[in-house]
């Protein structure tokens, strides 16, 4: 079993995965973020499946590992998805909404399949470095796709607060942990990144509950105080 | 080497993504209209400078904390403690840039009184339903 500071970073996570579910519902906005909640409850599906394989196998076997990658990658592609519906909140009014989608639903599937065949070829090779290289590559996507969005919110004023917020939080997910695997990967203290990486996982869901609570669905903000330097 | 590139890239936008959360952060603040008892408290009429964020820190760690401003505050102090970091050391050579980490610290500044302006108006909604009951 992982220490004790592990294991309270990790309840501290499945807490606020819940706190976000139901601050959404408790704010009548579970529908309008869909895709955002169904991350979540994925991430507690998801928590499950891992203490399961944790509790029977012990965290240094490989069926943990195996569980923990896979599902890994699989909340991963959630998240891309929930950064699909955040393109579409952004590009809703435009008439070209539709082409946006579906460029982004093609490049989540390419990254899918491409995860997916790389996987099957180097399947024995998932519980080494190799696992720490595609999860790295993972994050990088979803960080690149989460500035393309964040360079389109400033372009096109974007002035909702929850929408920019929740865009800002993701970056900042997306590049800690693309940061976080890459390290791993320069150096060999793959113990370190662990305990990062969970507490780097609790900062999304910390981040989104705090918008669901501090701001309400007409809040707005000014998109020029947004740049870090005044146009 | 890829990974060196990813971790590079990564550290950039993930400083770029934290300054704009934090400006999104004090951008929400700088419409709030704060109450004359504040503004009495603090000393503050108009806008807050630079300097004023730590004696309104003080006074925030007097008043029972908002579950809600927990995260937005840590934010903004570790945004406002690279920003005194950043004007002490490399501002220094840029007027320009100078100008602009302290008014970034201004606005983290107003921030503050805004969160102790909410954490008064909460206590005060606390001691009103003790009151009650």
């Amino acid at each position: 079993m992982p220490g004790p500071l592990a294991l309270a970073v990790w309840y501290v996570g499945i807490v606020l995965e819940i706190a976000f579910v139901v601050c959404s519902i408790a704010r009548k906005s579970f529908f309008r973020y869909i895709f955002l909640n169904a991350y979540f409850l994925l991430g507690l599906g998801s928590d499950a499946g891992r203490y399961f394989f944790l509790s029977k196998f012990g965290q240094a076997s490989d069926q943990y590992r195996y569980a923990y990658f896979y599902t890994d990658a699989l909340l991963t592609l959630a998240l891309y998805l929930a950064l699909i519906s955040l393109y579409s909140c952004v590009f809703g009014e435009l008439r070209f909404n539709k082409y946006v989608r579906f460029g982004a639903v093609v490049l989540l599937l390419g990254t899918a399949l491409f995860s997916y065949a790389v996987v099957v070829q180097s399947e024995q090779k998932l519980a080494t470095r190799f696992a720490y290289e595609l999860s790295q590559n993972l994050y990088f996507v979803g960080l690149v796709m989460t500035y393309i969005l964040w360079g389109a919110v400033l372009k096109l004023r974007e002035t909702r607060t929850r929408v920019v917020q929740f865009i800002l939080s993701l970056g900042l997910y997306f590049s800690a942990y693309a940061a976080c695997y890459a390290l791993a990967n320069l150096s060999s203290q793959y113990s370190v990144v662990n305990y990062m990486s969970a507490a780097i996982g609790c900062l999304l869901p910390l981040a989104w509950t705090v918008t669901m609570l501090r701001h309400s669905e007409e809040s707005r903000l000014e998109p020029a105080r947004l740049l870090a330097v005044a146009r | 080497m890829m990974a060196a590139l990813i971790f590079a890239v990564s550290v950039v936008t993930l400083l770029m993504f934290f300054v704009s959360y934090c400006r999104s952060l004090t951008a929400a603040s700088s419409r709030y209209e704060i109450s004359k008892e504040v503004r009495d408290v603090t000393g503050i009429h108009a806008f807050a400078s630079g300097a004023d964020f730590t004696r309104v820190m003080q006074l925030l760690q007097l008043c029972p904390e908002r579950p809600e401003d927990r995260l937005g505050l840590r934010a903004v102090v570790y945004y406002y403690e690279i920003l005194s970091l950043f004007e002490k050391t490399l501002a220094r050579l840029t007027p320009s840039i100078q100008l602009w980490a302290e008014q970034e610290r201004a606005g983290c500044a107003n921030f503050a009184v805004v969160t102790l302006d909410r954490r008064i108006a909460f206590s005060r909604e606390i001691l009103a339903q003790q009151g009650e009951l």
